[in-house]
């Protein structure tokens, strides 16, 4: 029940998947092993003109083209979906008996939402606007940043303030990390925790395509997110959710829930260095993996797989295979990004990649990284290419780096025979 | 569990940088035409381009200068320049800055296109208006970026999001983990910048408009830009280093819930009168209490952090101890006590 440090023991007993392949868990995992990609032209925006017009789109009913669902109304479509898959799995009822942290992305008002307030202003300023929408409260709450953790928090009725967790590309882990502490110390028996991103709106893919940070390959989109390749030219964006139930050991065992895995160790390491950029010495990424060791008690070869970052950005993928090597020595375990598959899913790719860590040593089947026709052999890494592998292994880290320098790698482990 | 000792405040708001600007708290200053009909606390002229390099300056919204300030002030008065390397970082804040006068250009026009081709006119607007390196200045979780980058923190870092409550909520994670033994020094805080047509926008329901009134009159907020962050730390590592203690941090409470139970539990949280309140308006409100908000007003995710720093630099001024209290003005309820190290 308790840890090499005499912390309690965090297991998983509940998870929930809603990614490009499928909106639970079955069909995303059934996606990922056939290796198959979910990566398709957008359709719910015009994308006119745009650099990058493909995605890993997770789309709704009310996705009318022109006028898409908003971001925090995806988030929680989304949310719901994975939470309630989560919380089925567990067998747990709501109201959830502890606390709930989720990895989020921020939201904000957009222009549909802009024209509608524009159409009740007596003019086009900005202090028009404003005025305006002191008297349209309705149009303020499925934008503001809080509406979804709030929502979800009212829904499952988790205990305490509601964690909605941002650190750019690494949230989904940081909220996973945030709920591993919070249950060691003895804070809550149990965390509700995964990541939820819908950012795929015109203006961020804008945003992300001027900082070249995506890929342009939008012809044919399976081909375009191809981590680890010398062809790699930027990430595709994605929609997704995952949703995690976390308990200490103890508090699972005594309700006699299923025990379908353990998070063994986190760890991060903030970079000084740049805002988008590693610094060149890879020491912030190899530290974040030797402190999430140190926190599991592992050394590094009890690790049989990694879950890379992988996002199929040059700088990255050449970073993080250097970073593992400094880690791992010159033969690293078998490393595979499925990003390649769904996308990068930003604020929920860490909680994602979480659970795919766990289906995979449930399995002892390795998820490849596809588009493997031009593997950059510079790199010295197995990426698992194209084909799922089975694998003996007991023990997985997943890598998440954010934008601002905030890496974070979660160490898990399956559940014991 | 461990004390949890505060050892280094950076303040800043309307009335000024540090200590001498807010021990004693001086005349509000406040600007009712600039934004009208929203009154707000705007900042003094800082020279925040002289104390952030010049690289790093361009490459920041208003929000994290402002952050990036004040954490760097906090550090300094820790006296903790030497011991970033190891320290864990606590960030609250919200989305960022926006482009208002590329929005403002697209919003005189956008009505006028016609429909059919409006969307594609508006992201070509957006593609050739848009900084690149605006994106990153308008992340919340760069203002923590730009903290490790400036001033080398490279510990943990975690920003959370959640207006008001997610203030609390950082500090209460800081102090848990010292508490606990997992930390032994946490830089943690948030900023917020008032002079911000975006923030009108987004938040126009929830704000105060016309004359500017008491905070015990207000149904809606009055921004005030502040800053505010501490340096947390066990009281062993801050012995062992010979620092200076300016108090002891205890009982970070934060809560949230349906609407219908917000008032007790706040009473749960708060005193029954008198302390330091952070509340943005009328709503819950504490017998005796001194209102913050009517020198400063009201910061968002930086309100608590400023309120604790505040009381921080009294208890070490001489006050006995002090209850900081507060709610969202949506969500959240909190509370901790600010008390001199025995």
């Amino acid at each position: 029940m308790k840890d090499h440090r005499g912390r309690p023991r965090v297991v998983v007993t509940g998870m929930g998947l809603v990614t490009a392949l499928g909106r639970d868990l079955p069909s995303s995992w059934a996606g990922l092993m056939a290796g198959r990609s979910g990566i398709r032209p957008i359709t719910r925006f015009n994308t006119t003109g745009m650099r990058s017009r493909i995605g890993g789109c997770v789309d709704f009913p009310g996705d009318v083209p022109g006028r898409p669902l908003t971001m925090a109304q995806r988030l929680v479509a989304m949310g719901e979906l994975a939470l309630d898959e989560a919380l089925a799995m567990a067998g747990l009822a709501k109201p959830f008996p502890g606390r709930l942290s989720l990895g989020l992305p921020p939201t904000e008002l957009e222009w549909p939402a802009r024209a509608d307030i524009m159409r009740h202003a007596e003019g086009t300023t900005n202090r028009d606007l404003a005025i305006a929408s002191t008297g349209m409260p309705e149009v303020h709450r499925v934008q503001q940043v809080v509406e979804p953790v709030r929502h979800f928090a009212a829904r499952y009725g988790t205990r305490g303030f509601p964690q909605a967790v941002t650190t750019a590309c690494a949230s989904g882990a940081s909220a996973i990390q945030m709920a591993v502490e919070a249950i060691r110390r003895g804070e809550t028996d149990c965390v509700l925790s995964g990541g939820c991103e819908a950012s795929m709106t015109p203006e961020t893919m804008i945003r992300f395509s001027l900082l070249q940070a995506l890929s342009a390959r939008n012809d044919p989109p399976e081909t375009a997110s191809r981590p680890f390749s010398l062809t790699r030219d930027g990430f595709i964006m994605g929609d997704g959710a995952a949703g995690l139930v976390l308990e200490s050991m103890e508090h699972a065992t005594a309700r006699g829930a299923t025990i379908l895995g353990e998070i063994l160790g986190v760890g991060e390491r903030a970079d000084t260095f740049h805002r988008t950029r590693s610094s060149p010495d890879g020491l912030a990424i190899s530290g974040a993996v030797e402190n999430a060791l140190r926190d599991a008690g592992l050394s590094a070869h009890a690790i049989g797989y990694i879950n890379a970052h992988g996002t199929s950005t040059p700088e990255n993928d050449k970073m993080e295979a250097m970073a593992m090597h400094l880690v791992f020595g010159e033969t690293c375990p078998p490393i595979s990004s499925t990003k390649s598959m769904l996308g990068h899913t930003l604020s929920a790719a860490g909680a994602i990649e979480a659970v795919i860590c766990l289906l995979a040593l449930r399995d002892q089947m390795l998820p490849p990284t596809i588009n493997q026709t031009d593997t950059d052999m510079a790199l010295g890494v197995d990426v698992v290419p194209n084909i799922a592998r089975p694998h003996g292994f007991s023990a997985a880290l997943s890598n998440s780096f954010g934008f601002g320098g905030q890496n974070v790698c979660v160490v898990l482990g399956g559940a014991e025979a | 569990m461990r004390r949890v000792c505060i050892t280094g405040v950076g303040l800043i708001s309307s009335l000024g940088v540090g200590r001498q600007a807010h021990v004693p708290l001086g005349p509000a200053q406040r600007d009712a035409q600039s934004f009208a009909p929203f009154p707000i606390h705007p900042l003094p002229a800082l020279g925040m381009e002289n104390v952030i390099p010049r690289r790093e300056y361009r490459q920041m919204e208003n929000f994290q200068r402002l952050g990036t300030y004040a954490a760097g002030l906090a550090i300094a008065d820790a006296d903790a320049a030497g011991l970033v390397a190891g320290m864990d970082l606590v960030v609250a804040a919200g989305g960022g800055e926006r482009d208002w006068g590329l929005d403002e250009a697209i919003q005189a026009e956008l009505l006028a296109i016609p429909a059919e081709g409006r969307e594609a006119w508006l992201h070509q607007k957006l593609a050739d208006g848009l900084r690149p390196t605006l994106f990153l200045a308008q992340l919340p979780n760069l203002l923590a970026g730009s903290i490790s980058i400036v001033h080398n923190v490279a510990g943990s870092s975690r920003t959370l999001m959640g207006e008001e409550g997610a203030g609390a909520e950082a500090l209460r994670v800081a102090a848990a983990r010292i508490a606990a033994g997992s930390a032994e020094m946490v830089l943690v805080g948030g900023g917020v910048i008032a002079e911000r047509w975006d923030v009108m926008l987004a938040f126009g329901a929830a704000l105060h408009h016309g004359p500017w009134c008491p905070t015990a009159e207000r149904d809606g907020l009055i921004m005030g830009s502040q800053a505010g962050f501490m340096v947390l730390e066990s009281e062993d590592h801050a012995r062992a280093r010979q620092a200076r203690i300016l108090a002891v941090l205890r009982d970070v409470r934060v809560d949230a819930g349906p609407e219908e139970g917000r008032a007790e539990r706040f009473a749960a949280l708060a005193p029954a009168s008198g302390g330091l309140s952070v509340a943005p308006m009328r709503a819950m409100a504490v017998p005796g209490a001194e209102m913050l908000a009517d020198a400063i007003g009201s910061g968002f995710e930086a309100s608590f952090p400023v309120g604790v720093a505040l009381a921080a630099l009294r208890v070490e001024a001489g006050a006995p101890h002090i209850v900081v209290h507060g709610f969202g003005h949506g969500y959240g309820e909190f509370s901790a006590l600010v008390e001199p190290c025995p």
